[in-house]
This record gives structure tokens, sequence and C-alpha cells, in this order.
């Protein structure tokens, strides 16, 4: 309660609690690490302290290896979650539009989505020649489930009223299509591709560690055989990275694309 | 084409006929009657109000003439054209949270011109028209979301208007309102209304709203809905408020 008034009074407060928590993180990581503490059920022995982490990070940031691994591993997501982006829409619509389609369509679906992306790995080594087309299939697999059923669910719940609406303003078909369900949806929509980008990257990493060569994923898995287990750390730092960047353009994406839904200033 | 209010002012009132029309909703064992064996007619530029008590079926009858509902037997006609389906020509205005939340208020008067191939500067303009008609100007810019409940009615009739409709038909458009809000937009009506008389199809639950605004009242019976009264009007245009409260006190 105290600190709640004292807080209202100093709003940097809150900033400067929320600067303590991370440091006191950070602190708390080192002291156990550089200590090799061992709690019985997690040891520290083999965790590298966090100003071991910093070096680390400083030589990988100079060395090329980096540019190679994060390029690799933004290629896979761009081509597996773009193919996913691409065909799930697409399927969405069709399912929530059309009985005939989701007929045709939703049954062998339903019978796969219950089996985890990560579950492919195998078979899509034996499938695809290349082990780069078998992770961008995982990656795709991942994205594929969330957005086709958050797209179905878009299009098929728009309100009825503003489709009668629109057609009784002389909206055709293929207008009502783009004018009509298309925005009605998208918030759904975002939010499906926002759910996919967070499993794509999730299954790139794990198809990596298994059967890459580059990519971030291979790079920490590489690390962690390698005994270097700093650069493990890193390579996670920068997963994380690359997830908070990915969903930050998801984010501003959907912003602007749906300006209607913060309408910012009257005028 | 630049629509002005002028222009609209000079559209074709049309004729609307109801003949022998029934009408069930519902499949299977949820099917049931919702209007049965309804006759009347709505003379040229008439204003019509449709009483009854809820679920007697005046909603599925507006909803019928917009062409949105098939019937199940009778004919609809407006100028001796059966209504088969939806159609700018039949402007229908809902309670409420019809108008698209996506468009600009402006964009979203300016979707029938659109649908009908009109350039953007045009239909806009148009739009700005219909604007200063509903009183609304300055708001072009605004999303639904961003104005009250009169206002956002006040949008739904201008996106309406704009197609120069031959019939308007209005399903309870100022039941969701606050009683004040509703009285000002009753006026708002009527003088639009005066300005373009378009034959007009009113459906509401509330007696002094009907008195206030109708040439015509039309009572319809609780479910299958028929026709059980048919009211001509005597009080004289331009009507104000203290209309209502005269004739809620000498009844």
């Amino acid at each position: 309660m105290a600190f709640q008034r004292l807080a209202e009074r100093m709003p940097g407060l809150r900033w400067l609690t929320r600067a303590a928590s991370i440091l006191a993180c950070i602190g708390f990581w080192q002291l156990a690490s550089s200590l090799h503490v061992n709690l019985g059920i997690v040891t520290f022995r083999n965790v590298p302290p966090p100003t071991e982490v910093v070096q680390s990070a400083i030589v990988l940031l100079k060395s090329p290896k980096l540019l190679a691994h994060v390029s690799s591993s933004l290629w896979r997501v761009f081509a597996g979650y773009g193919a996913a982006v691409v065909i799930g829409i697409a399927f969405g619509f069709a399912i929530g539009r059309s009985r005939a389609a989701s007929d045709l369509l939703l049954p062998p679906l339903e019978l796969l989505r219950p089996i985890p992306a990560v579950a492919w790995i195998p078979l899509s080594i034996l499938i695809f020649p290349s082990s780069e087309l078998s992770m961008i299939f995982i990656t795709f697999i991942g994205a594929l489930f969330p957005i086709i059923l958050n797209t179905v669910h878009g299009v098929a719940n728009i309100d009825r009223r503003l489709v009668a609406s629109a057609h009784s303003l002389g909206g055709t078909p293929a207008a009502i299509l783009r004018e009509i369900v298309l925005p009605g949806a998208a918030p759904s929509i975002v939010t499906g591709l926002a759910i996919g980008m967070g499993t794509s990257w999730f299954c790139l990493v794990t198809a990596e560690m298994i059967s890459g060569q580059f990519g971030i994923g291979y790079y920490t898995w590489e690390a962690y055989t390698l005994q270097n287990y700093a650069d493990i750390v890193v390579g996670m730092l920068v997963i994380g990275l690359l997830g908070m960047g990915s969903s930050w353009l998801l984010t501003t994406l959907g912003h602007y694309l749906m300006p209607w839904r913060h309408p910012a200033v009257a005028r | 084409m630049n629509i002005r209010v002028s222009d609209i002012a000079a559209q074709t009132v049309s004729r609307i006929e109801v003949a022998r029309v029934s009408i069930s909703l519902g499949e299977g064992v949820d099917a049931f009657e919702a209007i049965r064996d309804l006759n009347f007619a709505v003379v040229p530029g008439e204003f019509v109000c449709i009483v009854g008590p809820s679920g007697c079926g005046k909603s599925t009858l507006l909803g019928a003439l917009a062409g949105h509902l098939p019937l199940t037997q009778g004919q609809l006609t407006v100028d001796d054209q059966q209504v088969l389906g939806p159609s700018p020509d039949r402007g229908i205005v809902f309670q409420q949270h019809t108008l698209f939340p996506w468009k600009r208020v402006r964009d979203n008067i300016a979707f029938g011109p659109k649908m009908r191939g009109i350039g953007k500067a045009e239909r806009r303009r148009a739009a700005q028209e219909l604007l200063k008609l509903v009183g609304l100007e300055g708001f072009e810019l605004f999303y639904p979301s961003q104005l009250s409940g009169g206002m956002q009615q006040r949008v739904e009739i201008a996106r309406v208007l704009i197609n120069q409709p031959r019939v308007l038909l209005m399903d309870e458009p100022f039941g969701a309102l606050d009683a004040q809000t509703r009285s000002l937009m009753q006026e708002v009506l009527l003088d639009i209304w005066t300005k373009m008389p378009t034959t007009t199809v009113f459906v509401t639950h509330d007696i002094e709203e009907a008195l206030f605004l109708a040439d015509r009242i039309i009572v319809m019976s609780a479910r299958p809905g028929r026709v059980i009264d048919d009211i001509r009007l005597p009080f004289a245009r331009p009507r104000h408020g203290e209309l209502v409260t005269e004739t809620s006190s000498c009844g």
C-alpha cells in the first residue's frame, strides 16, 4: 500500500523497480554460476556466468558466422511461414465461406491437426530430398493450422447484418468478400498469424537442432556438443530476439492494416 | 453523376403492394409461421408505421420487403415489380451496429456509389452532401466506433439515402437510443423526409413514435402476424415535439 501510494506520486519509481528486478535476476545468475551453486535438482556447475556470455556474444557479433546462421534461419521462416500464410488464408476463406470446400478440405486437416508439428520431423526428412526443404516444411506445418483455423473462425463469424446491409446497398458477392468479409475477418486472421509465427520459430529451432547445418537453432545445439557453454546462452538470446522482432513486425502490420481498431484521435 | 439534395428530391416515389403474404421461418421442427396472409398497400410518398407486440413478424415483413427473406406465399411488389432480392432501390436501416466498422463515416456513406462504380472524388462529394443533410458535417473522417448512437443512426440514414431509394425501410432505427436522443432523431428524420419525401415503412413498438411520425399506422397481431387495425392519422405537418406530449396527455 505504501509503495503504491509512493509510486503514484513518482512514476519513475515503477521503472526503477522493473529495472531493479531484471538486475537482481542477472545478479543471481552471476553469483550462482561463478560460485557453482548446486541446489539439488538444478545445478549451476556448468552454467556460464553473464560476463562470459557477453564476451561470447561480442565474439559472435564480430564473426561472419552470425550473419550466415541468422540469415539461413530467417530464410527458412520466410519460406515456410510465407507459404503457410498464403495457403492458410486461402484455405481458411474457402472453408469459412463454402460448405462444399469445408466438407472437402476440413476432414483431412482435422485428422492431421492433433499431431504436433515437431512429430513431423522424421517423416519429413524421409519425404524431402534435402534437409533444407524438410526444415522449411516443418516451419510451414507449424504455422499452417493456427492460421487456417483463425481465418475460418473470422470468416465464419462475420456479422450477418453487415453482409445483409452490404447486399441492400448494391454490393455484389465479390465486392462483399473484399469490402466486408476480408476486413471483418482481419482481426482474427492477424491473431492466427501471430500464433503461427510463434509456433513457426519453435518448430524451426527444433528442426535445425536435429537436421541443420546452419541456422541459429543448429548454432545453439552445436555449442552444446562442442561444450561452448556460453554460446548456448548467446544462441538462446538471439532466438529470443528474432522471435521478439517478428512479433513486433506483426503487431505493427496489424496496427497499419486495421486503423479502425485503434482510432487515435478524433481527427 | 453528381448527386445533390435537389436531385435526390426529384426521385420517383413508389407504391408498395403486399398481397396475401405469408412467411414461415426456421427449419424442420423449429419452423413457425411468422406472418399469415398479410394484405395492404402503401401509396407513393406515404409514411407508414407498423406497430405490434414483439415477435409479431413486423421485422420479418421488413426483411422480406428488403429482399432478405423469401416469401412462403403471396407477392410483394414495388411499382408493380416483384421483390426478388436486395436492391439499393429499397434502402433498409437497422436498429444498430450495421455501419462497417473499418470504414470512415465518409466511406460508409459512399459505399453505395462505390458499388455502382462511381469514382472516388465524385462519391466523396456526394457523401459530403448527405452528411450535410443529416447534420454531421465535420465528422467525415471518424470511424463509427467514435460516434454516439444517435450519430451512428444519422450515418445509417445517409448511407441509405445516397442511393436515392424508391422505398425507405426502417427497422426500429431509434430503438437503442435514449429517450432524449430518440425524440431528437424523430424530428431529424421528419426534417429529412420533408426535404426528400420517400415512401417509408417504419417498424416500431413505440406507439408514441408511430403517432409522431406516421401518416398511417398498421397494427399487427401477435404471432402469426396479421393486420388487425389500419389507422390514418389526421395530424398536420410539419410536426414538432409538442405533438407527442399533447397526444399522450389526451390518451
